[in-house]
């Protein structure tokens, strides 16, 4: 069948020795699901920190097995000291950021699945590919690496703001060592995922099949796309910062370090520089960088609400555009992360005015998302269930940085836990989400086996209820008043929340523990799950067009041309509810 | 972005369009087979352009976001010491414009067929960018002569920082032509591709532009 088609049929066959195919692997499907590994590594590191920290907490003269052997100075006989509880901090932070919201979505699915959407054979430079990993790899041990040294990884959080991250170990555990460990990770970091953005950009824009027009291009490309022009853009940045950082602490220079300054009784032997050029050119790198984890969510949510809800996505166009222009407002904004610097109350009020706009774009998003469920023939699976949870957390966590964006509201909310349940809510859970409704989504499709439906849907519930449970007395404690990055609760008008806190420790241990059944899940599925068939979900996209796993050279060494839109679900006429982008015989009777 | 113009839109316009994306420098695909007997995965020479420029973007971010530290670390402090800049510069500035100058006639050359020429000029190129960053060092060398380095007041923080960040990113582009230059018989002879040298002519084109800006910023806010 495929033999009698007109043109050259090159096929590409995969490299037979292990090291090669599975480890220094040029296929974009092996480095998507390389990056995807190094994400759940990550997540299980950055969920198990952040139980320490909560039950340090409610418990803080708890005892934690074999904390003592990880760090004797941080955590004598298994009680973590308050520094500790800063490292944990930090780490949690930085591996959540980095090496989750960042990798899983971008690097992980959009390798997979981005030239396979597109019908591509591979991603434009295979050989960039690679490296981009292992250089993400390395930043990854380099990071961990801080566990092991002498006085743990640093406490500067995952901002890191100067000038207590550029003077050394004078500024307390962690920050001598440590902190440049943290820096040359994030820098390698930066590396890797600007060499990765070049790739994706290049991929999107040529390697298209025939007939894939951009408008024809699936909503999951259009983000992993932007998101990889807000990366390119942004990573830069960050990088610049940090290697002038990494300067003021081994080089001697004065960017960040002001004259004067006084660290643990030391005068500091630095001139002028500015702490707030720090604040500024992180937070230009710092809010692309909650886009860059949460679009690539929006794509995969509107990809799967539109095709568990067997109809077309509600204002493909709309969506396009509120991404793109989510993506150029995320660039206009940094400065409402620094309301409280001692900035012009007119830059404040521009900031601020930037920042309610992005509203509009994502207003419209979550308007597009309703439309498109409204009518439709709903299937409940796991990944629908993700995808609508999506939803659900991107209004919520939403909602609460309208009030965050205005400066008089912001005075006393910032560095409370309103901005903790802000951030972990849009930027963290729903990132999340995203992650797990494409996993749940394209498991079959990565693995040949389905997940088990029913672990998913407990898994579901568990974590739906409990983000909630976790997240949402947060607000009440930012309310009253409550600080970020207190390891205790020890001044008077903290004592009484103390119930507060036991109530989102437990449901945090509960939710926690939920994610085994995903883990479980996700193992066992690998081996023992049901065999997938090629389009078990009855999608229109290209990769459901080829076997489960599919081939080496995806297509079999076939271009793929495209005659339909992504979404083409229920289109009245249609043999089937769900027209294949690559199906030629219903163009004429759908169109 | 002119993306939309890159691909069809239609598939019956598609159709009669010859399929650049193959093959891309004229040659034909059979000699991109690579020796283990499978053809090897390539994408047309157009992308690999396309890859180049959006890496500059990158590095554009890079030196935008030094720029801006620099003005607002001057604009408000009340440290800053201006740098005078080494003479040497200057002539650095012209051998940079001359191995821009040399690697277009190089390419003339490849164009014209002349392998010895292409390679000839080629080599003067990577000449001459070595050149500059002996330049560049005679110039760090002339500065801690009289004293000044790298955390001695902030402009010459600046002025190392953003001379070495240029240099090491230069250093890259004198690595990439040694590559080409050592393959530059092959190339010529029309058995290896021509994608890396059009790629590194642009980056190392635009190192030159670069250079030029980092030296306007030097020469005006030091």
């Amino acid at each position: 069948m495929a033999e009698a088609h007109a043109e050259a049929i090159e096929r590409h066959e995969a490299p037979r020795g292990f090291i090669r195919r599975y480890l220094f692997s040029l296929d974009h499907k092996v480095i998507g699901i390389q990056y995807y590994l190094l994400a759940l590594v990550s997540v299980f590191i950055g969920l198990t920190l952040s139980i320490l920290m909560r039950l340090h907490l409610v418990w803080p003269q708890a005892s934690v097995p074999l904390l003592d052997k990880l760090s004797p100075v941080g955590a004598p006989h298994g009680v973590i000291t308050p520094e500790y509880y800063l490292s944990l901090l930090t780490l949690h932070g930085t591996m959540m950021v980095f090496f989750v919201l960042t990798t899983a979505p971008q690097s992980g699915f959009g390798n997979y699945f981005l030239p396979i959407q597109i019908g591509a054979e591979d991603m434009a430079f295979p050989r960039l590919n690679m490296l981009s990993f292992w250089v993400t790899f390395s930043a990854f041990i380099v990071l961990v690496a801080t566990f092991f040294i002498q006085d743990g990884p640093p406490i500067g959080g995952w901002t890191s703001y100067p000038p207590l991250s550029a003077v050394g170990g004078a500024a307390g555990p962690g920050m001598a060592v440590g902190e440049n460990l943290w820096i040359v990770s994030i820098a390698l970091f930066c590396v890797a995922s600007m060499l990765g953005a070049i790739n994706f950009i290049a991929t999107t824009l040529d390697l298209r099949a025939r007939g894939l027009s951009l408008m024809k291009l699936p909503l999951t490309c259009w983000s992993w796309f932007l998101t990889a022009i807000l990366g390119l853009l942004s990573f830069a940045v960050l990088l610049a910062a940090g290697v002038l950082l990494l300067l003021d602490r081994v080089g001697g220079t004065s960017f960040f370090i002001p004259g004067g300054l006084i660290v643990s009784d030391k005068i500091v032997p630095h001139t002028g520089g500015s702490p707030l050029l720090w604040q500024h050119l992180f937070w230009f790198f710092g809010h692309p960088e909650v886009y860059i984890a949460i679009l690539p969510g929006m794509g995969v949510t509107s990809h799967i609400l539109s095709t568990f809800a067997r109809k077309p996505i509600f204002g493909y166009r709309a969506m396009v555009y509120a991404m793109s222009a989510i993506g150029v407002l995320g660039f206009c904004v940094w400065g409402h992360h620094m309301f409280v610097s001692g900035m012009s109350p007119y830059s404040a009020f521009a900031f601020s005015i930037l920042t309610m706009a992005i509203g509009v774009p994502s207003a419209i998003k979550t308007f597009n998302w309703i439309g498109t469920l409204i009518g439709g023939k709903i299937r409940f699976t796991t990944p629908m269930l993700f995808a609508i949870g999506f939803v659900s957390l991107f209004v919520t966590g939403g909602l609460s940085g309208i009030f965050l964006g205005q400066p008089p509201i912001d005075l006393y909310f910032h560095d409370t836990y309103f901005v903790l349940a802000h951030f972990h809510l849009i930027m963290g859970v729903a990132a999340i989400f995203g992650i797990f409704a494409g996993t749940y989504f394209w498991f079959p499709k990565m693995f040949g086996r389905m997940m088990n439906a029913t672990l998913g849907k407990i898994h579901f519930w568990f974590t739906f209820v409990g983000v909630y449970a976790i997240f949402m007395p947060m607000h009440y404690l930012g309310l009253e008043g409550h600080p970020r990055r207190y390891s205790e609760l020890i001044d008077n008008f903290l004592l009484p929340l103390i119930s507060v806190h036991r109530f989102i420790s437990i449901a945090a241990f509960i939710t926690g523990g939920a994610q085994l059944i995903f883990l479980f899940n996700l193992l066992w599925s690998m081996f023992r799950g049901a065999k997938a068939a090629d389009n078990p979900w009855e999608a229109t996209t290209l990769e459901w067009t080829i076997p489960s796993p599919p081939p080496f050279d995806n297509f079999a060494g076939k271009h793929p041309v495209i005659y339909n839109g992504p979404y083409e679900f229920s289109v009245p006429g249609a043999t089937k509810d769900f027209i294949m982008q690559n199906s030629a015989e219903v163009v004429a009777a759908g169109h | 972005m002119a993306s939309t113009t890159l691909t069809p839109t239609r598939p019956e316009e598609a159709a009669g369009i010859d399929d650049t994306g193959q093959g891309g420098g004229g040659f034909p695909p059979g000699d991109f087979r690579g020796g283990g007997g499978w053809a090897e995965y390539r994408v047309p020479e157009r992308t690999y352009r396309l890859g180049m420029w959006f890496a500059l973007t990158g590095i554009v971010m890079l030196f935008a976001a030094f720029t801006s530290a620099l003005v607002v670390r001057k604009g408000m402090s009340f440290d800053w010491v201006a740098v005078s800049l080494p003479r040497i510069l200057w002539l650095n500035t012209f051998v940079l414009l001359a191995s821009s100058a040399t690697l277009e006639l190089s390419r003339r050359s490849l164009r014209a067929g002349s392998a010895n020429e292409f390679f000839r000029w080629l080599s003067a190129t990577v000449v001459l960018g070595l050149g500059f960053l002996g330049g560049q060092l005679v110039a760090w060398r002339e500065l801690a002569a009289r004293g000044v380095y790298l955390a001695t007041n902030p402009g010459s923080s600046f002025f190392y920082v953003l001379t070495a960040a240029h240099g090491l990113h230069l250093l890259g582009g004198v690595v990439a032509l040694a590559y080409v230059a050592s393959r530059a018989r092959r190339i010529a002879l029309g058995r290896a591709r021509r994608t890396p040298v059009d790629v590194t002519a642009i980056y190392w084109h635009f190192m030159d532009a670069l250079w030029i800006y980092v030296f306007f910023v030097l020469v005006s806010w030091m």
